[in-house]
């Protein structure tokens, strides 16, 4: 009996030790390979770690192209729109769960057709439109068009699901005393939908941090390039990649979104501890 | 009023960003766009014809219907095998769940650049398969095996999501009906299918939707994997959509193409809507 409940553990770290490494492999791959000189890379049989390791590669990353401008660009995007995100999308659910007024249904209807709408449908007209404001070769389109449209929409779907779970009581003692509706959202639903935001900012924040075809559309200048469009120019005079470059600059792309995890799941346990939600 | 004043900043925008160009995009493909003198000619519906003459679109809608097809399927059942692994309490559970969700961290373009790294000729797949012997394939070269790379790089990177979502909705199943179906002598195969799988049909119905529009859409990877190549094996609609629009700069047949994956999207997500009340359990 025992040793039958040993041999079923045994089969169960097996399987998903052999399911994990396509997993595990190419992450420590790329940062491994990160670390080798470049005929190392492609030695046979292939090697997991460097022999000599060598930085060479990361501080060749920042010398082929404007790399920390690309950097900053990437992260000082992603913070602009996840900011813009979580404001609008926290008015606009708090609104549609709790707030009654004529048509409420029919526009929330509009808003999540904006969940609906694949970005590759929109991206020729916005283009366009772009071109007509001026803003090609700039960084307005990334962050207006990630703020306002399906990230958004989604994370208004999100902040409302939430809002209509939250106690009415909390509101009403609220308004007992006085307080407007933008108080009551500011200083009662703001505070108590940190889980349902910490989710929301994982979220955009992704979508912004991961967005390819519309830089690639809309910027044409190095300096202005986010990381995701950075990564696939380490090439050489012939087009060849780069590869031990392109995987240490790919290796650096994964800190941040790291920490933002790490700060919103925090966020996250704490926002479930301190709002009450917990009894 | 104050209920307006609160939505109107998510309502501007999806009106400015996703109607007003979807309006644009509708009437960019009844035109002909004159790439020198940026001036749009009403044609009468022959960008709608070409859908039809276009001898490449079959093709096209082949590699997508293969595409879409092979990461649903992938990303559903090996999601739910893998959530059915994880959900339970032993030593290093949480370890292995933080490394099936670790791909989602790595950003989209440097998760393609390491396996287009690892897929090519002389990478290190084909050096893993050699030290057991194995003269691999030049992966990203030859038709088949760049649409089972580029659908392989897709689904290990996109199913720690729902390997996530799955595991919530098999914790919410009740206990008691566990024990219930133990008392009456089912085995494990019966459990599942007759408790397990309907109980947890509608997270089903949800990642479905989500896998399949997000399928739809992936452009990022076949754009550094494979450029939609080798001819046009891998060029799914998105990505030649991309093509005739920026690269042909075929305005108006872009846009029609466009149209074309929006309402494969709309279709797919209505089907699934109707649909679930065929298979979706409810409980009552």
């Amino acid at each position: 009996m025992k040793s039958d409940v040993l041999v079923r553990r045994g089969v169960w770290y097996l399987a998903l030790a052999v399911l994990c490494l396509p997993f595990v492999v190419p992450t420590v791959w790329m940062v491994a390979s990160s670390f080798k000189p470049l005929r190392e890379i492609f030695a046979s049989p292939p090697t997991l770690l460097a022999k000599n390791p060598v930085v060479g590669a990361y501080s060749e990353a920042f010398a082929f192209q404007p790399f920390g401008r690309q950097y900053f660009n990437s992260v000082y995007i992603a913070v602009v729109v996840t900011v813009i995100v979580l404001l609008v999308s926290s008015l606009a659910g708090y609104a549609f769960a709790r707030i009654r007024f004529p048509g409420r249904n029919v526009l929330f209807v509009i808003v999540l057709t904006g969940l609906l709408v694949p970005s590759e449908t929109t991206i020729v007209p916005l283009f366009q439109m772009f071109k007509r404001a001026g803003m090609i070769n700039t960084h307005w389109p990334l962050i207006l068009v990630t703020s306002f449209a399906a990230p958004c929409v989604l994370a208004t779907f999100i902040m409302r699901q939430f809002f209509i779970a939250l106690p009415l009581e909390l509101e009403e003692a609220a308004r007992l005393d006085g307080l407007g509706r933008v108080a009551i959202w500011w200083r009662i639903g703001v505070p108590l939908s940190k889980p349902a935001a910490s989710a929301v900012a994982i979220l955009t924040f992704m979508s912004s941090w991961n967005l390819y075809l519309e830089p690639t559309v809309y910027l044409t200048t190095p300096k202005l390039f986010t990381l995701p469009q950075a990564l696939t120019r380490f090439t050489d005079a012939y087009g060849g990649n780069m590869w031990n470059v392109q995987l240490a600059g790919a290796s650096l792309t994964v800190v941040p979104v790291l920490l933002v995890f790490v700060l919103a799941q925090r966020q996250f346990v704490e926002g479930i501890a301190h709002s009450g939600l917990k009894g | 009023m104050a209920g307006y004043l609160f939505v109107a900043p998510q309502m501007l925008g999806v009106l400015l960003f996703v109607l007003l160009p979807v309006g644009l995009a509708i009437y960019y493909s009844f035109n002909t766009w004159n790439v020198f003198t940026g001036e749009m000619t009403f044609n009468g519906g022959s960008n709608y014809s070409d859908l039809v003459n276009d001898p490449q679109l079959p093709k096209v809608l082949l590699a997508t219907l293969i595409f879409s097809g092979g990461v649903v399927v992938l990303n559903l059942s090996v999601g739910l095998l893998l959530a059915v692994l994880l959900n339970r309490r032993l030593p290093g559970v949480t370890a292995f769940r933080a490394i099936f969700f670790s791909p989602v961290v790595v950003s989209v373009v440097a998760w393609t650049l390491v396996w287009g790294f690892l897929l090519q000729d002389n990478g290190g797949i084909n050096g893993l398969l050699s030290v057991v012997g194995i003269d691999g394939p030049n992966w990203l070269q030859q038709g088949p095996t760049a649409m089972v790379s580029v659908i392989f790089a897709q689904v290990v990177r996109s199913v720690g999501v729902n390997v996530v979502l799955f595991l919530a909705a098999l914790q919410g199943v009740p206990r008691e009906l566990y024990e219930a179906a133990r008392v009456d002598g089912a085995n494990s195969r019966k459990v599942f299918f007759g408790i397990t799988l309907p109980m947890i049909s509608p997270t089903l119905l949800l990642t479905g939707v989500i896998t399949v529009v997000g399928a739809l859409q992936a452009f990022a990877q076949i754009a550094v994997l494979t450029q939609g190549g080798p001819g046009v094996s891998t060029t799914v609609l998105v990505y030649y959509v991309f093509q005739q629009a920026f690269e042909f700069n075929n305005i108006g047949y872009g846009s029609t193409l466009a149209l074309m994956l929006l309402s494969f999207v709309l279709v797919l997500t209505i089907l699934q809507w109707q649909l679930r009340r065929k298979w979706v359990f409810h409980e009552e």
